[in-house]
């Protein structure tokens, strides 16, 4: 799967002869070995969920946010690079005050997508700058309801209804391919979310992690916000109650 | 006033096609606060003078800041929109920060203080009388600031026609335990002083209340007023054949 470049990896700018930009792909994969962070639309709002390796035991706990805000309707879960993540929800920020101070209205989230995708995807094309070693999931709540939007290192933007980024990605999206989320409300979403990196954690691999996971639905009044703390116990408790289920077998 | 732009978080202004705020146009009148046991209420008419024709009467001159605080304005109407612009971002900021903590009444009368002082500074000035009452953590806040930025803090302020109208009557009648009936009586009082005598007041008011529970903003109403003098019924009396 992975090719060595040689020779025409050494520049973002570069073409290899069979059309590929390797330093994209090389992007991609500092986004591959970070902690998965996971995002699904339900049924009334968007739950994203970030797997938060701790490197160590001295950090305090809540520190080190891997979801932003980036507007009161809208937020991103970064996964990759934290510091290029941050110069992302930072230009975020940026173009959703200014949309919102030029049109009036709080800047649709498909818009918001599309400039953030447009952001990265310019990093892309000049020699003197490097590509974002990150990868972004956004969720926000407008007009034309719940909207999931992925943006890779490349620039490139989907929407989805259910995605997943970094290291347990591939385990992650079978797990969320199974749920039915159009029948879900953001309620059960979390618990699931919660189960679900509960489960790709590696234990042998990394040792400790922290959860962390925010919503934006019609109980949050359409606003992005942390899970609140008591649903997010109960979330941990089940996926715990879970893995602890698949383990007996 | 200005055609060139100037955001809070950018410095240069272009002098190009650039004026200055030399009048103010659209104006309201009076604003007044107070605490009371619970909390903070601020009053103010809805009206909106252009000069001295009484055009708009449906103005809100006070609104919620965040979940701490209230702000009421009197002076130009439409600076005071766009300091509610300011504080909407700053605001959104704060929140943004999802950490559990929030800008109290005291942290927006100093920003709202920087504001005008920095405006006046530049002789561009906002031209506005800002009341800022919130509570937070218990306590109770209340300050004033002006267009020259001069700013301060107290148990009850007032703006315009109210600094020589209704200050006199809060200073005589107000105490530290008021209830919500007792102080809503004495704004009315001091409310109803000021729509005899200041000819930019209409008769329909807001009271607004912010506790520690949140924001209430009352719907608008009117207070009964007695027209029904004797100087009145017959004003030729004293001089004959004058109208």
């Amino acid at each position: 799967m992975s090719s060595i470049g040689t020779g025409y990896d050494l520049s973002v700018t570069t073409f290899s002869p069979d059309g590929r930009v390797f330093q994209i792909e090389y992007a991609a994969k500092a986004v591959d070995n970070s902690g998965t962070v996971i995002g699904i639309k339900c049924k009334d709002g968007i739950v994203m969920g970030v797997e938060k390796l701790i490197s160590s035991k001295m950090m305090l706990a809540g520190s080190n946010r891997r979801i932003h805000s980036v507007h009161r309707h809208s937020g991103m879960a970064v996964a990759g690079l934290a510091a290029d993540g941050r110069q992302i929800v930072a230009r975020a920020k940026s173009e959703a005050t200014s949309y919102e101070r030029v049109y009036g209205e709080p800047i649709p989230v498909k818009e918001l997508a599309e400039r953030v995708a447009g952001y990265v995807h310019l990093c892309t094309l000049y020699w003197w700058l490097r590509p974002f070693g990150c990868g972004v999931l956004l969720g926000g709540y407008d007009r034309d309801g719940p909207q999931l939007y992925m943006i890779e290192p490349s620039g490139i933007s989907y929407r989805y209804f259910g995605a997943a980024i970094g290291k347990g990605r591939q385990a992650a999206k079978t797990e969320i391919e199974k749920l039915k989320l159009s029948e879900l409300t953001c309620r059960e979403g979390v618990i699931e979310v919660a189960k679900i990196i509960y489960g790709v954690h590696d234990e042998a691999k990394d040792k400790a992690f922290e959860l962390e996971m925010s919503w934006v639905c019609d109980e949050s009044n359409r606003q992005h916000q942390k899970v609140p703390d008591d649903l997010l116990e109960e979330a941990k408790a089940a996926a715990k109650a879970a893995l602890e289920e698949m383990d007996a077998d | 006033m200005e055609s060139a732009a100037v955001s809070s978080h950018d410095s240069t202004i272009q002098e190009i096609g650039f004026e200055r705020t030399l009048y103010p146009y659209v104006m309201g009148t009076s604003v007044l606060g107070m605490k009371y046991k619970d909390g903070v209420l601020l009053a103010a008419d809805l009206g909106g003078s252009y000069g001295s024709t009484l055009r708009y009467k449906s103005v809100e001159r006070i609104k919620p800041i965040g979940k701490h605080s209230l702000l009421g304005a009197s002076g130009e109407i439409s600076d005071f929109q766009e300091i509610l612009r300011y504080l909407d971002e700053l605001i959104l900021y704060d929140n943004m920060w999802d950490d559990g903590n929030s800008l109290g009444p005291k942290e927006v009368h100093n920003y709202l203080n920087r504001l005008m002082y920095n405006r006046r500074n530049k002789f561009n000035p906002l031209w506005n009388s800002l009341v800022l009452g919130g509570v937070k953590n218990g306590q109770k806040y209340l300050g004033m600031v002006g267009m020259i930025g001069t700013h301060f803090e107290d148990n009850h302020v007032a703006t315009g026609f109210g600094n020589h109208l209704a200050r006199p009557i809060l200073r005589d009648e107000w105490n530290e335990d008021m209830s919500f009936e007792e102080a809503v009586k004495l704004l009315e009082k001091c409310l109803r002083v000021l729509l005899y005598r200041d000819r930019s007041s209409i008769n329909k008011f807001q009271i607004a209340k912010i506790t520690e529970e949140g924001v209430t903003i009352f719907p608008p109403y009117s207070l009964k007023t007695f027209w029904g003098f004797s100087a009145f019924k017959n004003p030729t009396k004293g001089a004959e054949g004058s109208w």
